[in-house]
């Protein structure tokens, strides 16, 4: 399980966030430590989604401090910051008029790679997420559903960002290959060592991917628990979501874990 | 046939005037262009300005040609020359379809697109060169096309202030009761306009993203 670290990568302290008049995040503090994946669990509006915006600026806290490597987002340049760190949408967001690989290269190309370095960062990035090489010259309209959120991983991890940021990446993948990508992530997690936030409504992919859980209800953060903590939790949130879940779920929780 | 011997034998004055009318619907497209492009990314990205900007250039277009080439000619510096007047009523009534077409045209841009973008750390100037016009191109071409085949039949009125095209050919031949002489205005006209439509819609169709 994460020490725990001195320094977090990421703080949140005392973070509200109101669109208009609706509150959409309260009083969160949490913190999250170098190397380990925080999972947000939580339903459709418990705000994990704008919770994980915060971490890249895109959007501001109302009230309340984002600190990211120590540092607010009002004293770095925002844009040099998102570039260090990856972001995964459940619908990807390729860029429909580019091919995958100047999809992938675009953040190096911007931050004035040589070509042939990018190129070469391509080929390196697309075999790391399971990709033949020939798929480069593709366009995105020309991937399958499971391929598409590949590149999405492979465009994330372009810069070689410290931390990595997922909305629901896997959500509207089908089974099968939703579970083949969560394997593929627990192995390249165990690879390059990156500080993940990842965002789901999926407790079975919660327990499998996380080293913790941060599970969220209307925009509170109700309690933060290990995959092992969360199976066996009195908390009644934490319970509800393992009857919801059924059976089986202590057995995903190990398995999950054993990458730590 | 009477019509196209009556081309033929006045073609140096056709040719003229089919000239003059490219010009002031080539320059005044080209004007609304510069002005209707930045106008409607402008209310795309600050929703509010989409109001008031989208019903000046509806209350524009509203505006009978005839009365619109009216109301400027006692303009100073623009009621000088005719066809100053003329490019910029032209300019005018082009612009709706092009503002509203490019703010179409943004606006359809895949949220989630733009949003991974912005994600990414490009910058809004990145975000819109990049992606956003790119993506946007065919929509605000077609709104273009749009705009060059109104202004085709609209530069003939032109003619009624001075300001030349083949409207004159249309004015004198309706002046002298001559089917000849409207018809050697119209169907250069029409030409124009089919050539118009054709041509930009080609280009829109080789810019549209895959």
């Amino acid at each position: 399980m994460p020490s725990e670290n001195p320094t977090p990568v990421i703080e949140f302290s005392d973070v509200s966030f109101h669109a208009g008049q609706t509150q959409v995040l309260r009083g969160l503090t949490l913190q999250v430590a170098k190397g380990e994946t925080l999972i947000l669990l939580g339903r459709s509006g418990s705000g994990k989604t704008t919770t994980l915006k915060l971490i890249n600026a895109l959007v501001s806290p109302s009230s309340g401090e984002v600190l990211v490597n120590g540092a607010t987002h009002r004293e770095v340049d925002v844009i040099r910051l998102r570039r260090g760190i990856g972001y995964v949408i459940q619908e990807v967001g390729l860029f429909p008029h580019f091919t995958v690989a100047r999809n992938i290269g675009l953040v190096p190309k911007i931050e004035g790679w040589k070509e042939d370095r990018v190129q070469a960062r391509v080929q390196e990035l697309l075999h790391l997420v399971g990709l033949e090489a020939e798929i480069a010259a593709r366009y995105p309209h020309q991937l399958s559903g499971g391929q598409r959120q590949r590149v999405g991983v492979a465009r994330a991890l372009a810069a070689d960002p410290e931390i990595l940021l997922m909305d629901e990446p896997f959500g509207a993948l089908d089974p099968l290959t939703r579970d083949e990508l969560q394997r593929e992530f627990l192995a390249l997690r165990q690879r390059l060592n990156k500080t993940v936030v990842f965002v789901t409504h999926d407790l079975h992919e919660a327990l499998r991917l996380g080293s913790r859980i941060a599970l969220m209800e209307a925009g509170k953060l109700v309690t933060v628990l290990t995959p092992q903590e969360f199976v066996k939790s009195d908390d009644p949130w934490a319970a509800a979501y393992v009857r919801a879940f059924g059976d089986g779920l202590e057995s995903i929780a190990n398995r999950g874990s054993s990458w730590t | 046939m009477d019509v196209i011997r009556f081309l033929f034998r006045n073609h140096t004055q056709v040719l003229e005037l089919t000239l003059e009318h490219l010009w002031l619907v080539g320059l005044s497209t080209v004007l609304a262009m510069l002005i209707g492009i930045p106008l409607g990314i402008t209310i795309a990205h600050w929703p509010r300005w989409n109001k008031p900007v989208l019903a000046s250039a509806n209350i524009i277009q509203t505006i009978p040609s005839l009365a619109l080439f009216g109301f400027l000619l006692p303009v100073p510096w623009l009621g000088a020359r005719a066809d100053r007047l003329a490019i910029l009523a032209l300019t005018l009534y082009a612009l709706l379809p092009i503002i509203r077409n490019t703010y179409a045209g943004i606006r359809g841009v895949d949220a989630a697109v733009v949003e991974a973008g912005r994600g990414m750390g490009l910058t809004e100037s990145q975000l819109l060169f990049q992606v956003e016009l790119p993506l946007a191109v065919s929509v605000i071409l077609s709104g273009v096309r749009i705009a060059v085949v109104i202004s085709v039949g609209l530069a003939t009125i032109a003619a009624a202030i001075g300001a030349g095209g083949l409207g004159e050919f249309i004015f004198r031949g309706l002046a002298m009761v001559d089917n000849r002489v409207i018809l050697a205005g119209a169907i250069p006209a029409a030409i124009m306009a089919l050539l118009a439509d054709f041509g930009v819609g080609w280009l829109e169709r080789q810019l549209r993203p895959r």
